[in-house]
């Protein structure tokens, strides 16, 4: 019916006037096509809508209920007393706990911590490669790219399993320095917070280079140029010039790492040892050891609060980006 | 202008150090004979020969790979569709939320997305009866959620760059919207269609967290098996599975690789 329609609108449209091509675009893409803006807007849209947003109402319905033994694991919100009462039961006491607990409280002060430490250790190390890369010469830039990517599309639980051999206490790691001499026992690397400041920056390095490269490869060289002809030392333009203008690349890499990493359960699970408390797993535990459903939505819910306001900027930094071009 | 580039190379070469060093002796030790990971003791496959009779890897392994190609085919279509809503659509209503939702998944911690969607599929199983138990429907919809906001990335950038002149001209010449987007159009983003597929089937094949919170009982992904594995501590065997995977995706990536390098000649 719909498509019918559309071949009749076009045989008109046609008949009308001479089919200037852009015209003929701004109908197809416009929203006179009907059919196919609802699909490719409207399918994605639907999809997300179901399977991304919903959840979270669910998640907040849910961390005001209150554990039970029973299928599913927690109490009903609304109930029906003597079929005539609407009997609702809000229990805030998760949000409570979860705010005035010391335990929790001290994962997620941890857990921004480690989100911080490892965020500025990408930087440290990201923020040179990508310069090289980007004022590499022509050809090399693509395969020094690519070699950034590569471990990227590698499995990440295989990346993170491979620190553990190299840390272990017989691990790689000490065996080299022993047989070097410089240290007479082992360290304690693995289990420890430590471990999980290496693994963390090792897994997120190419999220902090990538957004970092793009920034610095449209640097204008002319400024640099201009920099050193006026005087100015290499070290001191690079101050006072490219710094500056790379800000954004900077915020964009740091978000991306911040974000995931304030969350992260894989590294201080296989890595860290009993002091690296972390809200993602806590959660873990919440859910899966004590059943508890209500606690660990939320424990969701309050990390998702803590995040807005880095997400918001992320979003506005990528809105931006889409202006420039 | 001339300033040293030493400085900056060797650092440059310690970051690609730090990067791959784990992963090369970790494939170099899945060749040691020794069961102690961490002591040579002589080359061997032995470890490889264990791991394919290994039916508990082996399953899990052809349930992530059929998890990942239904995954992939699924979120690049999906993708294809938001980039184009993106890139060509200009205004619509929603489209503020529309991003909101398609950027969330790219940096959403795990444990919120699979907590989130296990909800959910509870929810939905008491209420109207699906989906029927956990376990190959609801792994693969989860992925495509948060796959599908990595293959619009992908395509996206590629739509935003392209050149519209084609379009237009097979439109002056009368054909209609639907045969420009199949026989102009998709061709000429086919390469970034690759790339987000790979990258859709890769981020599948990879994740734990998420397909943790929403597997059943009966369905263990390769991930699970081998995180299980590796909470016992170090195994040549899981060495022996990582060589293999690296291998594949490494290969994967760069024959994707030289085939668009060859497009664009």
């Amino acid at each position: 019916m719909s498509m019918n329609q559309t071949a009749a609108e076009e045989i008109k449209a046609d008949s009308q006037a001479p089919a200037y091509s852009d015209n003929r675009l701004r109908h197809w893409l416009g929203s006179r096509w009907r059919p196919g803006r609802w699909v490719t807007v409207g399918l994605p849209y639907f999809w997300l809508l179901l399977f991304f947003f919903l959840p979270f109402i669910i998640v907040f319905q849910i961390s005001l209920a209150e554990p039970q033994i029973a299928q599913p694991p927690y109490t009903a919100l609304l109930e029906w007393v003597d079929e005539a009462v609407l009997q609702v039961r809000l229990n805030l006491g998760n949000y409570a706990l979860v705010v005035e607990d010391e335990l929790y409280r001290a994962a997620f002060l941890n857990s921004l911590w480690v989100g911080l430490v490892c965020t500025l250790g990408c930087l440290l190390i990201g923020y040179p490669m990508a310069y090289a890369i980007a004022t590499a010469p022509e050809r090399w830039r693509v395969p020094l790219l690519m070699m950034i990517i590569l471990p990227f599309w590698t499995s990440f639980l295989i990346r993170v399993y491979a620190w553990i051999g190299i840390l272990k206490g017989n691990g790689l790691l000490n065996n080299f320095l022993l047989a070097l001499g410089l240290i007479d026992e082992p360290l304690a690397i693995l289990h420890t917070q430590t471990a999980v400041y290496i693994g963390v920056v090792y897994s997120y390095l190419p999220f902090m280079v990538l957004p970092l490269y793009a920034n610095l490869s449209r640097l204008d060289m002319t400024l640099l140029e201009a920099a050193a002809d006026l005087g100015c030392r290499p070290w001191r333009a690079f101050l006072r010039v490219t710094l500056p203008l790379s800000l954004p690349g900077i915020l964009a890499g740091s978000l991306l790492v911040f974000i995931p990493v304030v969350g992260e359960f894989v590294i201080p699970d296989l890595l860290g040892g009993p002091d690296s408390l972390m809200v993602g797993r806590m959660l873990w535990t919440e859910f899966f050891s004590n059943k508890d459903w209500p606690l660990a939505s939320a424990l969701a819910l309050v990390l998702l609060a803590l995040l807005v306001v880095p997400f918001v900027a992320l979003q506005r930094w990528q809105s931006r980006l889409e202006g420039e071009r | 202008m001339k300033t040293r580039r030493w400085p900056l190379y060797s650092l440059l070469a310690f970051g690609y150090a730090f990067l791959y060093v784990p992963v090369l002796l970790l494939v170099v030790y899945s060749f040691n004979a020794s069961r102690l990971v961490t002591v040579w003791g002589g080359f061997s496959t032995h470890w490889y020969g264990e791991l394919l009779n290994n039916t508990q890897i082996l399953d899990a392994a052809w349930l992530s790979v059929r998890i990942a190609t239904v995954n992939a085919t699924l979120a690049t279509v999906l993708g294809t569709l938001a980039a184009m809503a993106l890139v060509r659509g200009g205004r619509f209503r929603g489209r503020g939320g529309f991003e909101l939702l398609l950027t969330a998944p790219l940096v959403m911690p795990e444990v919120i997305v699979g907590l989130s969607l296990l909800l959910l599929f509870v929810a939905m199983q008491h209420s109207i009866g699906w989906p029927d138990g956990r376990g190959f429907t609801t792994i693969t919809i989860a992925h495509i959620t948060f796959s599908m906001a990595y293959a619009t990335v992908v395509i996206r950038a590629r739509l935003a760059q392209m050149d519209r002149s084609l379009e237009e001209a097979a439109m002056d010449l009368g054909a209609r919207p639907i045969v420009v987007y199949l026989r102009i159009t998709l061709p000429l983003i086919a390469p970034a269609l690759l790339s987000a597929w790979l990258l859709a089937f890769t981020l599948s094949l990879d994740d734990l967290v998420i397909a943790s919170f929403v597997a059943g009982p009966a369905s263990t992904t390769l991930p699970m098996v081998v995180y299980s594995s590796v909470r016992l501590g170090v195994s040549p065997q899981i060495n022996a599975l990582a060589s293999l995977i690296l291998l594949f995706v490494s290969l994967a990536v760069i024959v994707a690789g030289l085939a668009m390098a060859r497009k664009r000649d």
